[in-house]
């Protein structure tokens, strides 16, 4: 059976969304080439940015897509690992910190 | 990683016919892709014509220390194909006839050619601005017949381009061999040594950067940069300039590129990042390939796809200029890899 979900060629195809709204989905690639030139922040930064965000947002097309850039771009496994942590640091704390608020209530609402 | 070439090993991908099959086959003869002349022809850049004859590229035999994951000529210490001084002798000839202002020696391991040195110094006579030699470093310490090269080069005022896939050992030995990082390592410093591609330096000390893996090169300024800060924070390595290059689907790379199923995600992102500027400095248009065996190509891939030049001189022994001015250039789906991104040539980008 021809795979239904998160078939990785379907990566080829992205820019094919613009066919059905060419004016939004024109703009949103000229804002997303924009946003990983070359700025305050090097292409290659920008890239491990993109790799860690990838992992977080669990996208296994935006995974492929930047481990790749991340290579063309002479990063190296440590640095990719390392920013796959950073993100999961973030998640994990994200989920952490809203233990203050579970605390807060329990201590609200117990006697 | 095998330590015999894909001859050595009589694999079929040893055959040019074979790569050939491959690369009109599949996604190219489906319709899924564009072939590189239907694509080149959408921006009326069909045929490829030549520009003036500026660089001699001469392959002095598939013989090599190393037996690369990527390399695109299948060199390897089992290869015998070696360029014969009387070949030599008619490209010393054509070059004093043509306008070349650059000579550019490559292999396999160029160095290993018997008549290597002698065909140096006679090169050195005839007027070349720029000759280059395409070393892979480790021969320089490979046997103590070639430890002096340092010396050698510097005596003739070669200009030396080497290859580094990675600044890092791991990235380096996966794709060259175990040991080859701390070996090019050593012979880096050993041409630092003698005054190569320090700062301001005359003798000139370039690099060479080919993806270990199968995706395209950064950008080659940014790549130049790491490279630079890492080898020189690291180890005490100075260079002049990186080249960034594009690994070419055919030969060894070809082998991995189908063993490890990247083939058609690898060709979707060549023909993804064609670029219609680079088309019209493609190194073809401006450099001619001499086989060992006196043969003559567009390049140096054609050279190993058995392609040779169009027209009815195709040998050193019967160069004609005027011919070859007036040919259109050979090309195969293999040219997306010279066209990709900024464009790739043995000089590295070309635009």
């Amino acid at each position: 059976m021809a795979k239904i979900y998160y078939d990785a060629a379907d990566l080829r195809k992205f820019s094919s969304i613009t066919e059905w709204s060419e004016e939004l989905g024109t703009k949103f690639f000229d804002y997303y080439g924009k946003v990983f030139e070359e700025g305050a922040l090097t292409a290659r930064e920008k890239s491990l940015i993109a790799l860690a965000v990838a992992h977080t947002e669990q996208c296994p097309y935006c995974i492929d897509a930047y481990t790749k850039d991340s290579l063309q771009r002479g990063v190296t496994k440590e640095e990719m690992m390392e920013a796959v942590h950073v993100g999961a640091a973030i998640k994990s704390g994200a989920t952490l910190v809203h233990g203050v608020q579970m605390m807060k209530q329990v201590n609200k609402l117990e006697m | 990683m095998s330590k015999k070439s894909l001859k050595g090993r009589n694999n079929n991908l040893a055959k040019a016919e074979r790569q050939l099959e491959i690369l009109s086959s599949g996604i190219f003869a489906n319709g899924e892709l564009p072939t590189f002349a239907e694509k080149i022809k959408e921006t009326h850049q069909l045929p490829i014509r030549p520009q003036k004859l500026e660089i001699l590229q001469l392959n002095l035999g598939y013989m090599c220390n190393q037996v690369c994951a990527h390399c695109h000529v299948d060199a390897g210490p089992d290869r015998k194909e070696i360029m014969t001084k009387h070949t030599m002798q008619q490209c010393l000839e054509v070059i004093q006839k043509t306008n070349a202002h650059t000579l550019d020696l490559t292999g396999g391991a160029p160095e290993m050619n018997p008549h290597f040195r002698w065909f140096v110094e006679e090169a050195t006579k005839v007027g070349i601005k720029d000759l280059i030699v395409r070393s892979n470093l480790t021969i320089i310490r490979a046997n103590k017949a070639y430890y002096d090269l340092p010396e050698f080069f510097k005596k003739h005022n070669v200009h030396v381009v080497s290859s580094m896939p990675h600044w890092t050992r791991g990235k380096t030995d996966k794709q060259r061999g175990v040991g080859v990082f701390d070996t090019s390592i050593q012979a880096l410093k050993e041409l630092n040594a003698v005054g190569y591609g320090m700062p301001g330096s005359r003798l000139k000390l370039d690099l060479v950067y080919n993806p270990s893996g199968a995706f395209l090169p950064g950008d080659q300024l940014a790549l130049e940069t790491d490279f630079k800060k890492v080898l020189h924070q690291d180890f005490g390595i100075n260079f002049h300039h990186l080249f960034a290059i594009t690994n070419l689907p055919i030969s060894r790379f070809l082998e991995y590129l189908i063993a490890s199923e990247n083939y058609e995600d690898y060709m979707y992102a060549l023909v993804d990042a064609y670029n219609p500027a680079a088309v019209k400095n493609v190194m073809c248009t401006n450099t001619l390939s001499v086989s060992w065996d006196g043969w003559l190509y567009d390049c140096d891939f054609n050279q190993m796809l058995n392609l040779k030049v169009s027209g009815k001189h195709k040998h050193i022994s019967t160069y004609n200029e005027e011919q070859l001015q007036d040919r259109n250039i050979v090309i195969n789906q293999h040219c997306y890899g010279c066209t990709a991104g900024a464009g790739s040539s043995c000089q590295g980008v070309v635009t």
